[in-house]
């Protein structure tokens, strides 16, 4: 693995491994002394075009517990917004000599042209593009579930067989859905989509999951997990062709509040990728009940980007290294 | 000056009997198997098809406002090694074509060139904004006489201007040629919508956005007695409704271009922007329908819709980069090998839908000739039996952007002469000085 571009690119092997590390990096979180010297003397880039301070510090967190340099290069007041483009932008910061580039744009794709152009030789780690992908998002999702969901003891080494885990809102325009339908069916999960019509995109037949036009009906069917996308208020204006009629309507129809979660089993798990619009998606009761793991994957996050990075990084070559064979070498 | 006289010996005219024939004074002066003339520069073409030169209803030559991306000069190069002897300049350059200076403009520049005849295509909306009619009157009576209008890059999607246009036309014999593309349906589209744009997450454009407005077109064209021609239609459904259309004797031409009969959107997964064409490649399914198409008569030619485009513009991400791909150069090569080596279509079929036909829609008098004396020599002498690596950096068209870097395709042009004057000879471009003599 020399990039992290698509949760559709890990096998059911590496994607354990990336959880199994995660387990091993949030277990020396723990500890009083949380840096670890793995990464010391490499360059993580945060490049991002797009704002997203919560993906940015969590893997600003990650680099840095790793002893990783950071460096943060955000499109807002930099040259990009003087129109440099991406290519310009890559070759500048490998002339800097980035080891990774964390990449999050708006445009889908922008993170495979960045590892396939050779502009960078660094590691690209795909933190969100377009209506594409978020990988790390679904390995954190990923991770959630499976420690709470298979069962007491330590989880390495277990997969997701056997649950089922329905996924609720904007699937058409949402990188966290297209991340976690491919992971989670790799790891042997049920996907359930649950969405208004309009939210699902046509081509969505192809996809390892069932499509939902009903909430309530999928909570009857007892999913072990439900996880709520984020819905944008912009969503229902007519410049993006008016999704849905009302935000009412919206969460009336396709809204976790308290009924539908009382609805739910006892043993299931209520995740959210942030940031929720309370009221709208999910309701207060929903957001804070002790069922919400939601606050527990913005710890998580940072133990899964903590594994990747290391996993992309330590058994590969410094920047500057003229070799291109870089095979990672963990013993995990 | 006198033009020198041609003697191709054992060519095979539409890939029939061979004979031997001798262009001199620009015509084609004798056709036999005995005929000789010791003055002659003679071609050996054995083994070489014999076509009318090919006429192109749909170029993007860029100038002007883009000469970075292509210039007349460079274009129309390209076009007479693709074996091209006429081409239809796209109205989207900048000034828009959409007067009569603009257009005698590059009408000029065209024959100062000398490679192949510019034939200017009229903007039908001032600007191409889709608000007022241009003066496609004044366009038809200039030194250009345009017959051909369109505002592709965009749709005339108001009715009621279609209407309008379909109807104003008729009083010069000019047609309109729509960029079939609702615009609504496809804001910020990207690629067709489907399977593959679900997975890539890139914004989708249906195919219902390009059949709707053929489907208004069509009856609009009926309703007002005009005749309508379809660009680059690109879905099975768009060949349905133009089947429908002609057995109703409804006076429509559809055109379909080379990249949709060959490839489709499974190539958008490595978001290479080569592949970045507006009607966006679609599936196997709609290749499949748009060659059932060519080759059964719905679909009645072929037109490149070469679009050069400068490495920057292609050279980013995906969904910051220019729509379109080149395509003279190798636009023969695809029928050939889409069409011809799969038995779908004859040489006489090839004649027919990439020369004769697009010279009839556009109203171009002097090209799609029958290969016979008398007749002007404008020809292209085609070796179906080489294969080739396109390689973009050899082509003479000033960009990169070809979809066929690296693939090996079918035939090659080996000589290409307009009005008896070899502009393409040995498969090379004849030198510059020799063209600009006329």
């Amino acid at each position: 693995m020399k990039h992290l571009l698509s949760a559709a690119d890990l096998s059911r092997t590496q994607a354990v491994r990336i959880l199994d590390t995660a387990g091993q990096m949030a277990a020396t979180q723990a500890r009083e002394i949380k840096k670890l010297p793995t990464l010391r003397g490499r360059t993580v880039v945060n490049l991002f075009f797009e704002d997203s301070t919560r993906t940015r510090i969590s893997f600003e967190t990650a680099a840095k517990r790793l002893s990783a340099d950071v460096i943060n290069f955000s499109a807002k007041g930099s040259s990009v917004s003087k129109g440099e483009s991406l290519k310009d932008t890559a070759l500048t910061l490998q002339a800097m000599g980035a080891d990774a580039v964390v990449i999050r744009h708006h445009a889908s794709g922008a993170p495979h042209t960045l590892a396939h152009s050779g502009w960078t030789h660094g590691a690209v780690v795909n933190a969100g593009d377009g209506m594409h992908q978020h990988p790390t998002q679904a390995l954190l999702d990923a991770y959630t579930l499976r420690r709470h969901l298979t069962g007491p003891g330590d989880a390495s080494g277990r997969d997701l067989a056997g649950l089922r885990v329905a996924i609720v809102g904007d699937v058409l325009h949402s990188r966290v859905a297209r991340s976690n339908v491919q992971l989670l069916h790799t790891l042997g999960a049920d996907v359930t989509l649950v969405a208004p019509p309009t939210l699902v995109p046509v081509g969505v037949d192809a996809w390892p999951a069932e499509v939902s036009y009903d909430l309530d009906a999928t909570i009857e069917t007892k999913p072990d997990a439900i996880m709520m996308l984020r819905v944008q208020r912009e969503r229902m204006s007519s410049a993006g062709g008016g999704f849905f009629p009302s935000p009412l309507e919206y969460t009336r129809g396709y809204g976790l509040d308290a009924r539908r979660l009382a609805a739910m089993p006892e043993h299931a798990i209520v995740l959210h990728p942030g940031p929720m619009n309370r009221g709208l998606e999910i309701s207060a009761d929903a957001a804070d009940s002790p069922r919400a793991v939601i606050v527990e994957q913005v710890a998580n996050g940072v133990a899964v980007r903590m594994a990747v990075l290391y996993l992309l990084l330590a058994g590969s070559p410094a920047s500057g290294a003229t070799t291109d064979t870089n095979e990672t070498k963990v013993d995990a | 000056m006198s033009l020198a006289k041609y003697l191709l010996k054992d060519v095979a005219p539409y890939g029939g009997a061979r004979t031997t024939v001798l262009l001199a004074d620009g015509v084609i002066a004798a056709m036999g198997p005995d005929v000789s003339d010791d003055d002659a520069t003679v071609v050996d073409g054995r083994g070489l098809v014999l076509l009318p030169g090919l006429v192109d209803l749909h170029t993007h030559l860029r100038e002007p406002g883009r000469e970075d991306a292509e210039t007349i000069r460079t274009g129309t190069r390209a076009a007479a090694m693709g074996g091209f002897t006429a081409v239809h300049a796209m109205a989207n350059t900048t000034p828009t074509q959409d007067t009569a200076g603009v257009v005698e403009q590059v009408w000029r520049l065209g024959r100062e060139a000398g490679w192949v005849d510019v034939h200017p295509i009229g903007a039908v909306t001032v600007g191409l904004e889709g608000e007022r009619l241009a003066e496609l009157g004044a366009m038809a009576d200039s030194q250009a006489q345009v017959r051909v209008f369109s505002d592709d890059g965009k749709c005339v999607h108001d009715p009621v201007l279609m209407r309008r246009a379909l109807e104003y036309v008729k009083a010069f014999d000019g047609v309109v040629a729509q960029h079939a593309q609702e615009p609504r349906l496809t804001e910020n589209a990207q690629m067709h919508e489907g399977v593959v744009s679900a997975e890539l997450g890139l914004a989708g454009w249906p195919a219902v956005a390009e059949e709707a407005i053929i489907a208004r077109d069509v009856l609009l064209a009926e309703h007002v007695g005009s005749r309508l021609h379809v660009c680059h239609l690109s879905t099975a459904g768009s060949v349905e409704i133009i089947r429908w259309a002609k057995s109703r004797g409804i006076d429509v031409t559809a055109e379909v271009t080379p990249h949709h009969l060959i490839l489709t959107d499974e190539l958008a997964r490595g978001y290479d922007p080569t592949f970045k064409v507006n009607p966006p490649l679609r599936t196997q399914r709609d290749v499949e329908a748009v060659r059932a198409g060519l080759a059964d008569g719905t679909i009645d030619i072929v037109a490149t819709d070469h679009a050069p485009h400068t490495r920057e513009d292609k050279d980013c991400e995906w969904a910051a980069a220019a729509f379109g791909m080149t395509g003279l150069e190798t636009a023969l090569s695809v029928v050939q090998e889409t069409m011809v080596d799969t038995g779908r279509l004859t040489w006489a079929d090839v004649a027919r839908v990439l020369s004769e036909t697009p010279a009839k829609i556009g109203r171009v008098n002097d090209h799609g000739r029958p290969i016979a004396v008398g007749e002007p020599a404008n020809l292209v002498l085609v070796d179906p039996d080489v294969r080739r690596v396109v390689n973009p950096d050899e082509q003479a068209t000033k960009s990169g952007n070809s979809p066929f870097r690296g693939r090996e395709l079918s035939g090659c042009v080996v000589a290409t002469f307009l009005r008896g004057r070899a502009t393409v000879l040995g498969g090379a471009s004849c030198d510059e000085d020799v063209v600009v003599a006329r």
